[in-house]
């Protein structure tokens, strides 16, 4: 089963080799991973996609506690807004191709970025399904690039992902 | 004063007594400072003698041990004893120098990545940027080392920081948003394990080295209600070897009253244990019988990891038993105990007795002179299970060795860090020809420092457990493990160090053998010829249960119902 996890931490050096090496270490299955700063400096995020069940799930976050640079692990299993950015370059020979692009980037409400004579980069924003479709319905056009952000989420509502709350550790 | 200097004043005000360490380039601003500090330094003569030897320190003492080594090679010779270190919870605190600052990265002289090496292996580490900020480091690094589950934290500190002009402060505060350790057991689930306890028919106290420091604790409740106990490897002496209560050790070698009342039980509290895979076998067929399982456990982590668990709890396990103590009533287990006690009565631990001088009876007749009344240090094989299984130590921080890595070689080091914790303490190191010859350039540490440590090596020129497992489970197909033909004489090799070298190759002449070593003034290296072809039983073979315990070698067999 995927889940969404987030995570703050001190933005120590070397803090995102800890996670990673964590779950190399302990063969926990990672999907995406996205890290940023927060509004408060020190802070950092990571938002990490994971699959597994239960049990694993149950490690990944009493392992990742055990870090002495997290602060806060939340997995987003209430009702929570999940975004991706990404950014397709795609070939568009004639007129007649970048009109047909043209219409699935309104369909998709994406934005065209960067227009050149034989190519355009366009940019999505949504759930990693709506992004996963927004690709494969270019795909017949030529992609010739992708980059994508990994998934990015926060909870709805109040719920915030605190920075004092006591949290278990060792 | 320089950063050297603060750091060593920082040490200082944790306390710090020993170091264990090996000098080089990169750590000799701090050798330099170390010549005028307080702080007794033990050259080692390998750094791995020293992480050992730190980590035994902690261990015998109670405190934190102290290792340190240069850059390069010199940390990178530590990585055995801080995974050694992380898998058997000890405190330990390895400093390490490192190339300066504007080389780090462009592969400089004796320059190796020791902090991306060792994050797997540490429950924490540091590289030290800033000289003023060495007092925060240091601090946080012996806290978070001795606290909570204690582990092995590792700072890394460049040549140049060492030799900068320290202008900070000593008094820092503690600041670690992310590590609150939960030390207290939560109150509802402490009743509730009181009352799966009271209600079993058949239930067991499991304690493994998380309950070292819990003894008298430990020891009370047991009394208290009547409950059988069970330690594990890293458990041995947290609850008393001679006691009546004690069933003995689980798992792969352990006793089989140990692991059929494991195998039968309805209700299982185990404190300060992981169930590593040597103590559970197959996790599927592990306690079928146990509706109840009660963990207690400091690290949030291990419950729940390998075996199902009913009550949670997690807390410092002296903490736990304090309060489980408050709620204790004696249970009525008289026919529980009349099973047990068949068992144990049928199985005790025994040996068939061969011509040959065996292993075993070395072990024995060392516990007999004795009275137990030791700190025992193990290498890691065939030996290491003999000195578990033949000398019960009835005390707790007595009896060392390598559990969760098994690294062979511990045995010396773990000897000499016992020694220097607890000089008034008689230390034997039970070794094997294979273990004690990973490590045996401490004899010179030992000869350095005066170190009246009696080592005891049961040589059956052969790597012993290897070959055991070969002949049960490789057709006796012994692939490279007879070590005889090339052993050197021990005793002279002792002798060639200056160390008294005793021999002895006659099952006649083991009581002058035990004798001799233990009278002699001084360290000892005694050399104890031993039957080859001994297995270590019971057994459990891994990936097995209680079920398919071998109580004596197949050639001799007698299959045992759980």
């Amino acid at each position: 089963m995927r889940h969404v996890i987030s995570v703050l931490v001190q933005d120590h050096p070397r803090v995102l080799n800890r996670i990673t090496g964590l779950f190399a270490r302990r063969g926990f299955n990672l999907e995406s991973l996205a890290v940023g700063t927060t509004h408060i400096p020190g802070l950092s995020r990571i938002c990490l996609v994971v699959s597994g069940d239960d049990h694993t799930l149950e490690q990944v976050e009493k392992q990742l506690n055990r870090l002495i640079e997290v602060l806060k692990v939340t997995d987003h299993a209430e009702p929570h807004v999940e975004r991706e950015l990404c950014l397709v370059k795609v070939h568009v020979a004639g007129v007649e191709e970048r009109l047909a692009v043209k219409d699935i980037q309104e369909a998709f409400r994406a934005r065209v970025v960067d227009v050149a004579q034989r190519s355009l980069i366009l940019e999505l924003t949504g759930d990693s399904k709506k992004v996963d479709s927004f690709i494969e319905a270019l795909r017949p056009y030529g992609i010739l690039e992708v980059m994508r952000t990994g998934a990015v989420a926060m909870s709805r509502g109040e719920r915030t992902l605190k920075v004092r709350e006591k949290k278990e550790a060792v | 004063m320089k950063g050297a200097e603060a750091l060593l004043k920082a040490l200082e005000r944790e306390g710090v007594e020993v170091i264990f360490g090996h000098p080089g380039g990169a750590i000799m601003p701090t050798y330099d400072a170390l010549y005028d500090s307080p702080i007794r330094h033990i050259l080692v003569r390998h750094e791995q003698g020293g992480v050992h030897a730190a980590t035994a320190y902690a261990r015998a003492s109670g405190k934190v041990g102290v290792v340190m080594a240069t850059s390069g090679p010199g940390a990178l010779n530590l990585v055995t004893g801080l995974a050694d270190a992380m898998m058997d919870s000890t405190p330990v605190v390895a400093i390490t120098g490192n190339v300066p600052r504007a080389l780090i990265g462009t592969d400089a002289f004796q320059e190796a990545d020791v902090t991306g090496v060792t994050m797997p292996i540490t429950k924490h580490n540091y590289l030290v940027q800033d000289v003023n900020e060495i007092p925060r480091v240091v601090k946080e690094a012996f806290h978070i080392a001795a606290t909570g589950r204690p582990g092995p934290v590792l700072i890394d500190i460049p040549k140049d920081v060492q030799l900068e002009e320290f202008t900070g402060s000593f008094d820092v505060v503690l600041d670690l948003p992310g590590y609150k350790p939960t030390l207290m057991g939560h109150p509802k689930q402490i009743e509730r394990a009181l009352d799966a306890l009271e209600k079993a028919e058949r239930p067991i106290l499991m304690v493994g080295g998380g309950a070292q420091h819990a003894h008298a604790e430990l020891l009370a409740f047991a009394e208290k209600t009547g409950l059988p106990v069970i330690t594990t490897l890293m458990g041995l002496g947290a609850f008393p070897g001679n006691h009546p209560l004690w069933l003995g050790m689980p798992g792969m070698h352990g006793t089989v009253a140990a692991n059929r009342a494991i195998h039968h039980a309805d209700v299982i509290l185990a404190i300060g244990l992981r169930f590593d895979d040597r103590v559970t076998g197959k996790v599927s067929r592990f306690a079928p019988h146990a509706h109840t399982i009660i963990h207690v456990d400091i690290d949030p982590a291990e419950i729940g990891k390998v075996v199902r668990t009913h009550i949670p709890i997690v807390g410092d396990s002296r903490l736990v038993l304090k309060e489980l103590l408050k709620g204790a009533k004696p249970l009525r287990l008289a026919a529980w105990w009349r099973e047990l006690e068949e068992w144990r009565t049928r199985y005790p631990l025994r040996f068939k007795p061969k011509p040959h001088l065996q292993s075993q009876e070395v072990i024995r007749a060392f516990h007999e002179a004795t009275g137990g009344h030791a700190i025992v240090t193990t290498g890691v094989g065939q030996h290491q299970m003999f000195a578990a299984q033949f000398f019960p130590v009835t005390r707790p921080r007595s009896f060392l060795t390598s559990g969760g890595l098994g690294t062979m070689g511990v045995g010396l080091p773990f000897a000499i860090g016992a020694k220097i914790a607890r000089p008034e303490e008689l230390v034997l190191d039970f070794d094997g020809d294979g273990s004690f010859q990973m490590t045996l350039q401490e004899l010179a540490t030992v000869v350095k420092y005066k170190l009246d440590v009696k080592i005891v090596i049961l040589n059956n020129g052969y790597l012993g457990m290897v070959r055991q497992w070969q002949d049960l489970f490789h057709a006796k197909r012994y692939s490279e493990v007879y070590l005889a033909d090339s052993n050197p004489d021990f005793a002279r090799l002792a002798e060639a160090y200056g160390i008294r070298g005793i021999k002895v190759e006659r099952k006649e002449d083991l009581r002058k053998g035990v004798e001799a070593v233990l009278n002699a003034d001084g360290p000892v290296v005694a050399e104890f010829k031993v039957y080859h072809e001994e297995g270590v039983f019971p057994m459990i073979p891994a990936g097995g249960a209680a079920e398919d315990m071998i109580i004596e070698h197949p050639a001799e067999r007698e299959e045992v119902e759980a």
